[in-house]
This record gives structure tokens, sequence and C-alpha cells, in this order.
């Protein structure tokens, strides 16, 4: 294994050009199915629950239409014409096609065509901030001078699975472009990858797999806080100098306890710590949580946000809010608009809307 | 008239119980290994007796007598894998008591290694359960903890045992554990703690099963007395492998460990002493029930008393009769085929005044059992610290 303290090559990732979020938008689906209601028919109410309650997709809904509502938000939010986003780069594992992609389908409706890259990522619960990462290079290299990065699921969950009662739907889009334009500037980034087979799912299985308590300390706990740590070292911050952090959330406590770890405070991280409400939205989650905090932080506010997927790997970014108030139109739906807009659904119900019933 | 050789334990050494993850069978039994032969002084043992259950499921690796004798640098020493369920350890080491005791060979490394948490909870849970009758009882879906479910439930019928008066066992090896640094919990545990307890197979709770674990344990036995600590030496004053019904339907009283019940009666015999000369005992204790019939069965406590026996701490280190000094199979863990050699090596630390904060004051005479197949394997050792120069 690496000994990561002899490392003192400078793996921090900058661009040439400083580049920065200069829109976001969430989506979340509003279907919620409570944790108790999972319990109910699995374990006759005798579980734990890792959190209250997971965001649903409807019917009608998947990552494609999920996605195109989070990117015209931020397409909204922005104030960026469609035609100049040069790459429409998607991070999930539910993309509704094996083979075909799920970023064509989104750029048209949001009308990026033709003149444009599209593609999907898949890592897991950080495809997103792969993206987002590889959005930064190709704006920060000057090949286009906004690209659009999304992190969106309907995650799987094996009924009666420990997992099924965080796997949610939801994520965001992020529009990166120039800093000089930008809500909020990438002061750098960094990512921590190993081979840790904590979870996955094969080709043609509907569900995942996981390794029980592999996925803890082995994969989300120890890639998360060695990219949260070697960011800040290189950086040259400390916990302290962070007006919020929000990591991958695949449940409600993992985030507080690496952060606690880490040396960040509940009150840095509870504004964007949605998993409670809506579970883990995979390649969406951290994503979300970051459209949360920028709903309501203030000019020059620092920020810190890691996600994590499994196999795994974390990815680490350093933001820096704009010092001019951040100005939005009001049509975009917020965050917490989503949040609250909630319809309850019993588990019969999810059943029927996720397609968990077998039919022939 | 031939004389049976005298056998002393002259070197022990063992790794944390628990979650591996990062190192291979073959490291883990090195870690012990080296330990064990460090600690006796010894360079090359004439043979190598390994004790596990799994390797061949969970590792896909049979043979780990050739295995480990190669990669410890023992090529050209007889080697061999035992294996009993959940008495592979103890197994081991009576086939290294019988080749010593012949004076066929003189020295013999003992290892015990079992890696399980590499495959996750069912998998593990089915290739146990292979440790009971195949085509009686594991065909019926029956798991270990289910069959200690059954006769839990029987003996509180029979006794009038209410199922929080066996509590006093967890909570003492749950205590223990706390000063072992080599075991897998070690936040020690309360009354209020047991009995919420989630339930695994109604009567048995969380806490009085044992957590499946990874860990190795070596002894280097010798028929030359070897000094464990200046002026003392641990000789192994008895052994003895007996064997019962298999299946659970098959015994005639479940509520009688048939096989423990001998196994001690012969080795207390070879030892000449009785069992309330014992200092103390390290049981197979994988549940709470087990620790009571084994009890019973090893005549230290009457048939149906066993579970008064740890009442007012007298299963504590300074009651009546210390067991799971070190945390036992419930709070040291339980590696499966290393658990025999675990508890050899924790008696013989004892008697030899080498068990720190566990420590047992003046213990002379220390008593290892282990069980396969719910109770139908058994072996036990008397160990004899009596000899102080």
């Amino acid at each position: 294994m690496t000994d990561l303290r002899r490392d003192t090559r400078t793996r921090v990732m900058q661009p040439a050009r400083m580049v920065g979020i200069v829109g976001y938008g969430a989506y979340l689906p509003r279907f919620r199915l409570p944790a108790s209601e999972i319990s109910r028919v699995w374990t006759e109410g005798q579980s734990s629950l890792p959190v209250q309650e997971k965001a649903v997709a409807g019917p009608d809904e998947d990552v494609v239409t999920m996605s195109i509502e989070a990117a015209r938000n931020a397409i909204m939010r922005a104030g960026v014409d469609p035609q100049d986003i040069g790459a429409v780069w998607i991070g999930s594992e539910s993309h509704p096609y094996a083979v075909k992609p799920t970023a064509t389908i989104v750029a048209e409706a949001i009308g990026a065509v033709p003149h444009t890259q599209a593609a999907d990522w898949q890592f897991a619960c950080k495809g997103g901030t792969e993206a987002m990462q590889a959005a930064i290079a190709f704006v920060g290299s000057c090949m286009s001078d906004y690209a659009c990065a999304i992190g969106m699921d309907t995650a799987q969950g094996r009924p009666g699975d420990a997992l099924e009662y965080t796997a949610g739907s939801g994520g965001a889009a992020f529009l990166l472009g120039p800093a000089d334009k930008s809500v909020a500037v990438v002061e750098g980034t960094y990512s921590f990858v190993t081979d840790t087979p904590d979870f996955w799912r094969r080709s043609n299985a509907n569900y995942p797999q996981h390794g029980q308590r592999f996925t803890g300390e082995p994969a989300y706990f120890r890639h998360i806080t060695s990219a949260a740590e070697r960011l800040m070292d290189e950086m040259g911050t400390v916990p302290q100098d962070y007006d919020f952090a929000v990591f991958h959330q695949p449940n409600s406590k993992f985030p507080g306890r690496v952060g606690r770890y880490l040396g960040f405070t509940s009150a840095q991280l509870e504004v964007g710590l949605l998993a409670p409400e809506i579970g883990n939205v995979y390649a969406g989650s951290a994503l979300v949580g970051l459209t949360a905090v920028l709903d309501s932080c203030d000019p020059g506010d620092r920020g810190l946000l890691v996600s994590f997927g499994s196999g795994a790997g974390s990815d680490a970014f350093q933001l820096r809010i704009s010092d001019q108030p951040l100005d939005f139109p009001d049509v975009v739906p917020s965050t917490r608009d989503y949040l609250e807009r909630r319809t309850t659904i019993d588990y019969s119900t999810y059943t029927r809307y996720r397609g968990k019933l077998a039919l022939e | 008239m031939s004389t049976i050789q005298d056998v002393f334990v002259i070197g022990t050494g063992q790794t944390a119980v628990g979650e591996h993850w990062g190192i291979s069978l073959r490291h883990l039994a090195w870690k012990a290994v080296k330990q064990a032969l460090e600690s006796s002084g010894l360079e090359r043992p004439d043979a190598i007796f390994v004790g596990n259950i799994l390797a061949p499921r969970i590792s896909q690796q049979h043979n780990l007598g050739t295995l480990l004798a190669d990669f410890c640098g023992f090529r050209g020493v007889e080697a061999i894998t035992v294996e009993a369920s959940g008495a592979s350890g103890g197994a081991a080491v009576r086939q290294a008591m019988l080749a010593l005791r012949s004076g066929e060979i003189g020295t013999a490394l003992v290892v015990g290694v079992e890696k399980m948490t590499d495959k996750v909870g069912p998998e593990v849970t089915a290739a146990l359960a292979a440790g009971a009758d195949s085509d009686w009882e594991l065909v019926q879906g029956v798991t270990a903890p289910a069959m200690a479910a059954l006769i839990m439930r029987r003996y509180m019928h029979d006794y009038g045992v209410h199922r929080d008066e066996f509590a006093d066992f967890a909570l003492n090896a749950h205590y223990n554990a706390q000063a072992n640094v080599d075991a897998m919990f070690r936040n020690g545990l309360d009354l209020k703690q047991y009995v919420q307890a989630g339930i695994v197979a109604s009567p048995v709770n969380i806490f009085d099963g044992a957590p499946d674990a990874d860990g190795a344990a070596a002894l280097v036995l010798s028929s030359e007395p070897g000094e464990l600590r200046p002026g003392l030496s641990v000789r192994v004053a008895s052994s003895s492998l007996v064997t019962h019904t298999l299946a659970l339907h098959d015994r005639r009283d479940v509520l009688s460990f048939e096989a423990a019940r001998l196994s001690a009666e012969r080795a207390f015999q070879q030892a000449g002493i009785t069992p309330d000369q014992i200092d103390l005992a390290e049981l197979y204790d994988r549940f709470s029930i087990y620790a009571v019939l084994s009890l019973e069965a090893c005549g230290f406590a009457r048939r149906g008393e066993g579970w008064r026996l740890a009442r007012n701490s007298g299963v504590g280190r300074n009651g009546q009769l210390p067991i799971s000094t070190f945390g036992g199979l419930t709070a040291r863990g339980n590696p499966g085929g290393a658990t025999g050699v675990y508890q050899m090596v924790e008696v013989t630390r004892q008697l030899a005044g080498m068990a720190q904060d566990n420590q047992v004051a003046g213990a002379k005479w220390g008593l290892a059992q282990c069980l396969g197949s719910s109770g139908a394997t058994a072996v036990t050792h008397i160990l004899d610290g009596t000899n102080r120069n």
C-alpha cells in the first residue's frame, strides 16, 4: 500500500483558468416512503431506522426526466444560453439504458444539441462528482465556456435488504463556467481512489450486493477522510476555515461521524445534511446537499464537498462563494421547496411505482 | 513397559480477534506462529498441526498444513490440517499430543487459524451450519443459533429458568474482555443492554451468542520442559477428544453434553485431579446455554444448576470458578478453528502468571474445553502450572 505521508507531490487539481459553478439546480421527486413502512413489512417493526424516510421516484420518472428537471433549474439560475453548453455529463448508477446514453436525451431536452459533448458516467455514488471534475477540466482548459455535470439516481435496493431503507431518488445539476461568472469558485479538487469491493451490481442484476460492515471503515470512512485530509493539507486549511461541509450521505449517521472525525462541527454540516429526509440518493447525494447549502449561504463563505463512491473513491472540492450577493430568479424552486413538496406513500404503492412486482 | 512422554507448553502466540480484511489467511497465521516461536526459542518444529474449519469454503484453500509449513519456512516438516467443526483447534492440539506422547516427535507447532469475515453473514452462517448433520438437520435449514435456541428453550422449560438468568455469563465475558487487548468487544455490557438486546433465534439474543471472527493462535509444545517465565513451566496434564451423537434428535437427553462429560471425565482421570481443584476454565461459550451445559458436563455444577454458578460473580475472576477469563468466545470473539488454540494460549498465560490485567490470582490448574457441532465433539485439556522451581 502506498504510504500517503511520504507522497510529497502536489496532488490537488486546479485548472489553467479558474472555474466555478455558474448555476445549479436540485430535483427531488415528491413521493416519500417512511423507513417505518419498510420495517413494518420486513421486520415486524423491529429494526432500527437509518433515515426517517426516503424520496421515491414516481412511475413516470427516471434518471432522464429527473436530470432534465435539475438541469433546467441550473440553466435558469445561470441565465446561460443552452447552445453555449459544450458538454452534458451525467453520473448515475440508474441509467435507464445499458447501451444508449442518458446524456443525449437530456442534452436534447435542455436545448444543448447538436454542438455538444454528451456522455454518461458511472462510479457508484460518485459518478456525479466525477462528471463535475471533468467539467471543471473541460472549462478550465478552455475547450468550452460551459459544461453541465449532473449526479442523479433512482437507487435500487433489494426488497428486505438493509439498503432498501435508504436507496432513494433525486440529485442535482451544476453548470460549470468561468470563475468570473460564478456563484462559487472551485479553488481546488482532489480524488482518492482504491480497488475496494464494498458494494457492486453485476451486469444484468436488478439489485446491488454489499459487504455489510466492510462498507464502513475500509470503504466510506477511509476514502472520505483520506480525500478531505489531503485536500485540506495541500490547501493549507483546517476544518475551522470552512463555513460549511457536505459529505456523501448514505444514511443519517455516517456524515456526522466522518465530520466529527475530521474536526467539523454539526453546525457546519446541518444545512447540507438531507439524508434523514430523502435517504441516500447515490450519485446525487452529496451534490443535492450542496444545492441546499448554496440556497442559503452568505457571500464569501468557504465550503468543503466530499463525495464517496463504492468500489471505491472520494472526490473532494474546496469552494468559495462569490462576494456578490446571489441573485437568482424566483421561479426556480429551492431545494427546500422540493423537500417540502411531499406525498407519503405506503410500501405497496412503492412496490408498484418502483416496479418491484414481478408481473410475469 | 513403555512410558508416556510428558508434554509442555513452551511458547504461545495470538493475533487480535476481529475483522482482518487487510491480511491473508497465511499472513494471519504467520503473525501468531512468529510470536509463539519467538517466545519458545524453538527454530524448527518436528511437526505442525493446523486447526481450521472454513478455509476450503471461504478462502478456497485446502491443505493448510502444507501451506503454512511452506509459508512459515518449514519445508520438509510434517504438517496436516485437523477439522472437527468448532472443536478443530482443540483437536489439532490433541493430535499434537498423541504424536508427542508417543515419542515419535519431540516438538510440535499447533496453529489455529480462521478467516470468516471475507464473506458476508448468510454465507458464513450457511458454511458453519454444515457442522450439523447435513442430511437430517442442515437440510431443514437449521443453523447453529437455532440449535442453541432449541436447547436453551428446553433447559428453561425443564428447570424453570428465566431467560434473563443467562445474562451473567455474557456480562462476565464482556467485563473480562475489556482488559484483553486481543478481544473483539471491549466496551463492556450492562444488564439493561442484555435484556433489551435483539433476538437472534428465540430465546437466544445477540449477547447470548459469540461473534464470528478472524484470528490466529499458536502453541509450541515440547516433550522437554521449557520455562515460559523464569522458574515456571506449564505441563499439559491431560488430553481427551470424545465424540457422541451428531444430530440433536439422536440425543436421548439434549440437556446433557455427553461428549463434553466423557471428555472431561477422562481428562480429570488422566490428570489425577478432581473438578474442585481447577482454578479456571476456558469453556466453549459460543452460546450462553453452552457455557451452562459445559459447566454441568465437566462436573463443576450439578444437572440443572450450572446457571446458578454465574450468580454473584461466581464465574468472575475472583469467583468460585473463573471462566471466559479473557472474554471467552462471547466477547474475545469466535474465530472458528482457532478458538480451541486461543483457549489453550489463555489458560497457559493464566498458569504462567502472564495474564496481566486478566490474571486469576494464584492459578495452578486450568481446563480448556472446546465443542464442535452443538456438543457432538468435545476436546478437553487440563494444564498444570504447579511445577514452579
